[in-house]
């Protein structure tokens, strides 16, 4: 009890006095995360409405896949984010591994699946309700996606959120293909590992509850930007 | 844009596993007017309405219109028994065949606006469409399905389960139709409705057409002896 209180009061006095270094932790946690966060939306939310939409041989397979891949091991992808980009490895040139955009890169293949997955299952419904209207009116596969998109936005933002979640609060693969390098490549969950790690009860839970904050915080703007639950709507 | 008119269709059939929806159907459609398809239930009206349309797959023989398929499809319009309510506001779904035609927004919001208003519907264009009534629903698909002007427009029971009132106005916003030129394709399971609206029938029967003829004589002699009795309310099959 002690050490959450002791925790609790550490994380208060740097949430105030602003840490020069906890808010740099914490810019870079936002940074890596909504850049992943905005790729992973590039790539999964298209995709999502392309899969409800065309019918192709391996649309099924690729579903399965998705839903299976929801659950894909973090530390695995940065192993294999790491392996990639080595020195030695394909990517190796670019010299990206210990750099946030490495961090970037697994995170990002770490949520598409489950982006693209939830994405789906709205988008799905909302396809078998206007199926015949889209059809009828002759929309070309371009429209039909973009309706669709439009027109499913708000449970898309809580497939985006459900991502946010899953990248902010992950370790295992940004820990390995970022080194946590003070300075460079630290952010909240490496470092509350590292302070675990050390033994510094006090200033990890500090850095969970800010984590926690910060996570909390993202959610409630975004859902304030978008106006969900207010209004006549829903 | 090329005439549509006439429609033939030659021996159109259309079957899904081994049965047959409907057809062979021989028909031709020509001339403004508002022709009223009726027939009891399971002949196959709705299923040759999309035939016809084109969003159901024909399984045998032919229906041409007067020019290529591409701009036929284009030209017409469908209006369905539920209507299909984007989950957008009343304006934005009035306006959306107009944006799919890529017309600027600001002009297809100006005349979704004057169609909203022709079909009563101005005091709420920027409610959350399925939320509306059904018979606000159905007068806005309507005025959606006429937003672009299609030659020809086909209506699946425009009417069901709709109380009285919002009948007159769909039918008052259907005659208006036909007088601006638009050809009208109509089925419904309401004789009234049928001898009010029709210029000329369709009597569908186990998915053929059984009998057909101007409204006029159709209704006081009809020639066939099952129309006769499905006009007078028995339950033919």
């Amino acid at each position: 009890m002690v050490d959450i209180w002791n925790g609790m009061t550490q994380a208060v006095w740097l949430m105030l006095t602003l840490d020069p270094e906890l808010v740099e932790i914490s810019l870079r946690s936002l940074r890596v995360t909504l850049s992943a966060l905005l790729v992973a939306c590039t790539i999964a939310l298209p995709l999502a409405a392309l899969l409800a939409v065309r019918r192709f041989r391996w649309r099924r397979g690729i579903i399965a896949l998705l839903n299976a891949l929801m659950g894909l091991p973090p530390v695995v992808v940065g192993l294999v984010v790491y392996v990639i980009l080595s020195r030695s490895g394909p990517l190796g040139v670019l010299g990206l591994l210990f750099t946030p955009t490495a961090m970037i890169v697994a995170q990002t293949v770490i949520i598409v699946p489950l982006i693209a997955s939830v994405a789906h299952q709205s988008i799905r419904e909302l396809w078998a309700e206007y199926h015949d209207l889209l059809i009828s009116m002759n929309v070309s596969e371009t429209q039909k996606i973009r309706t669709l998109l439009w027109d499913s936005r708000r449970a898309l933002l809580t497939a985006a959120l459900a991502g946010f979640g899953r990248a902010i609060g992950e370790v295992g693969a940004i820990m390995i293909v970022g080194g946590n390098i003070d300075h460079a490549t630290r952010v909240l969950t490496t470092a509350i590992a590292l302070e675990t790690g050390k033994g510094d009860f006090g200033l990890a839970l500090a850095l969970g509850f800010v984590l926690i904050a910060l996570a909390v915080a993202v959610n409630l703007s975004i859902h304030w930007l978008g106006r969900t639950e207010r209004g006549d709507r829903w | 844009m090329s005439a549509l008119l006439p429609l033939v269709a030659q021996g159109a059939m259309s079957r899904r596993g081994g049965r047959v929806l409907v057809g062979p159907v021989d028909l031709r459609l020509d001339g403004p007017g508002i022709t009223v398809l009726i027939g009891p239930n399971g002949a196959g009206k709705t299923s040759l309405l999309s035939l016809l349309h084109g969003t159901a797959r024909l399984s045998s023989g032919s229906i041409t219109w007067a020019c290529p398929l591409d701009e036929a499809r284009h030209a017409q319009a469908f209006v369905f028994q539920r209507p299909v309510m984007l989950r957008r506001s009343v304006i934005e779904n009035i306006a959306y065949p107009l944006r799919i035609r890529k017309v600027p927004r600001r002009e297809a919001l100006a005349r979704a606006e004057t169609a909203a208003r022709r079909v009563g519907l101005g005091e709420m264009l920027n409610r959350y469409a399925p939320l509306l009534s059904g018979g606000e629903q159905q007068k806005l698909a309507l005025a959606r399905a006429l937003i672009t002007e299609p030659q020809v427009l086909f209506l699946d029971e425009p009417c069901a389960s709709l109380d009285g009132r919002a009948m007159r106005e769909i039918e008052s916003i259907l005659t208006a139709a036909r007088a601006s030129g638009t050809r009208l394709v109509l089925s419904t399971h309401d004789m009234g409705q049928a001898r009010r609206l029709a210029d000329d029938v369709l009597f569908l029967l186990r998915g053929r057409l059984h009998d057909s003829g101007p409204a006029t004589t159709f209704f006081t002699r009809p020639e066939t002896p099952q129309a006769r009795a499905f006009l007078q309310g028995d339950i033919v099959e």
